[in-house]
């Protein structure tokens, strides 16, 4: 359980974001940024990733899957919400089927302001989610627990 | 005939930047059909316009996607200029076609790149967003943003590029093209490459023009079609001509798309060689009244604004019919017979982009 932050996975989802915070993500990936130097990869599974990196306003439709790749995801898992939208709403906040913000769905550990964000914001709200992940495998591994959720007493 | 089985292909995919999700019907290793379900990045953008001003729907026009951003608020621009009969200034109508041309040549760079990376040639992925990131150095230094470059307003543009400036960008753009032929070598001529693509999701020209395919998609079938060709702008002034090619498969598509960047950053000498000195922006007389159809060529092929003004503040409608929505129809006909394992090359070539089609 130890050393997350020495290789932490990262599942990239876009939730109603309009593609220019997500070009930033995948920029992060490519060689001017590369995040991989770090030990960071960018995983399709969201069984694999300790990291949820999520864009966009999220939408009605989206909902569903924004809560579905949340609860996938094994303990301990930080959420980074990536970008006005995700923040929320950003300019998408008066539409009417847009819940504004990715908060409004799951639990939000770092937020990243930009419109659209900017590469060396998003490596520096990982950065600073690493540091909230490590604190939550201490305490789960306190807790004895071994990635399940907790039973109800 | 095997039995038939169905497989969920997104809206979460490693393949797929953003979310649409396909039941792909499966006989054995064949695509039988490909039911298509959308709906996750629509924004309500639209009806956004009777909530917000004319002139600050530019900016939330340009948010339309992030990877076309520029073209989208141009074209917004366009539409209500025509409403409100503006003659915006020469040097404007330049800076914005640099722009454009700019924003093309990221966009298609950055296709490269993800289609790359969707047929497994991991380096040349990262080849092309490397050569991609120098780009969008310079489109910093000019507009001031990476991607969503928030110069494009009613009446001409937010800000002006002083000559230094721009004598600095046309020598970078031209150690970009020497680096960027390296790259396009390989798209053309590698073998694996060519395996991946030659004869792979063919799109016969009848097919392209009858299912009404737009864009890289069309001309890669050989209908040498190019809004541009409508002469917006100052592109009458220019010297150029829709590339085409005859093939229909995805290796054509691609082969439009690098030969485009090529002509993109022509488009750009010449615009920077005959850009005159003058004022970026006209003051707006008014509220827009009547309706207009504005008809522009973005990365991913032909985009049509629609506004329609009543003297107030706020537009009564706005659509936008955008090149990815225009290229689902031909998509789905290619995708059937097609072996699942091709798949993602072939939703590639037709470069979708869910946000603009979904808005």
């Amino acid at each position: 359980m130890a050393f997350f932050k020495k290789s932490p996975w990262l599942l990239h989802y876009d939730a109603s974001s309009c593609n220019g915070c997500d070009i930033e993500v995948l920029a992060c990936l490519t060689p001017i940024y590369d995040v991989e130097r770090f030990g960071i990869v960018n995983t399709g599974n969201p069984k694999h990733a300790d990291i949820l990196l999520i864009t966009g306003a999220v939408n009605v439709q989206n909902e569903e899957i924004v809560r579905n790749l949340y609860g996938q995801m094994p303990d301990p898992k930080v959420v980074v919400a990536a970008g006005a939208c995700a923040m929320s709403g950003g300019v998408f906040q008066d539409s009417y089927n847009v819940l504004g913000g990715i908060d409004k769905v799951i639990p939000v550990d770092v937020y990243v302001p930009g419109c659209a964000v900017r590469p060396e914001a998003i490596i520096d709200g990982v950065v600073q989610s690493l540091a909230i992940l490590e604190r939550k495998a201490a305490e789960l591994k306190r807790r004895g627990g071994s990635g399940e959720p907790e039973k109800p007493s | 005939m095997g039995q038939r089985t169905i497989i969920p292909f997104g809206p979460q995919h490693p393949v797929l930047p953003e979310p649409i999700h396909l039941d792909l019907v499966m006989e054995d290793e064949k695509v039988v059909e490909a039911i298509p379900s959308i709906g996750f990045i629509h924004r309500g953008l639209e009806k956004m316009a009777e909530k917000k001003d004319f002139q600050e729907m530019a900016y939330i026009a340009e948010r339309i996607c992030g990877i076309c951003s520029f073209i989208h608020s141009m074209g917004y621009c366009q539409a209500i200029e025509a409403l409100l009969k503006l003659e915006i200034p020469k040097r404007a109508e330049y800076l914005r076609v640099i722009w454009s041309e700019m924003s093309r040549i990221h966009s298609h760079l950055l296709w490269l790149g993800l289609t790359a990376d969707a047929f497994g040639f991991e380096s040349l992925f990262m080849h092309s967003w490397r050569v991609r990131e120098k780009l969008l150095d310079l489109i910093e230094e000019t507009s001031g943003g990476r991607v969503i470059f928030g110069v494009c307003k009613v009446g001409g543009v937010r800000r002006d590029v002083d000559a230094e400036t721009l004598r600095r960008a046309l020598e970078a753009l031209a150690a970009l093209e020497a680096e960027y032929r390296e790259i396009a070598g390989v798209f053309s001529r590698d073998a694996s490459v060519k395996r991946r693509m030659t004869g792979i999701g063919v799109l016969p020209k009848e097919d392209a023009r009858a299912l009404g395919a737009v864009g890289p998609t069309l001309r890669g079938s050989g209908v040498a079609w190019d809004a541009r060709r409508l002469q917006y702008a100052v592109y009458g002034e220019l010297d150029w001509a829709p590339i085409t090619e005859e093939a229909g498969d995805c290796q054509a598509r691609c082969l439009v798309r690098i030969r485009e960047i090529f002509q993109s950053f022509d488009l750009i000498r010449q615009a920077a060689g005959k850009i005159s000195d003058g004022p970026v922006a006209v003051k707006v007389p008014g509220n827009p009244r009547g309706e207009y159809f504005a008809r522009l060529e973005q990365p991913r092929g032909e985009v049509v604004y629609y506004v329609k003004g009543n003297g107030t503040k706020n537009l009564q409608r706005f659509r936008v019919r955008t090149p990815t929505f225009a290229n689902l129809p031909p998509l789905l006909k290619i995708l059937q017979g097609c072996e699942l394992s091709d798949v993602p090359v072939i939703v590639l070539t037709i470069d979708p982009c869910i946000s603009c089609a979904e808005r």
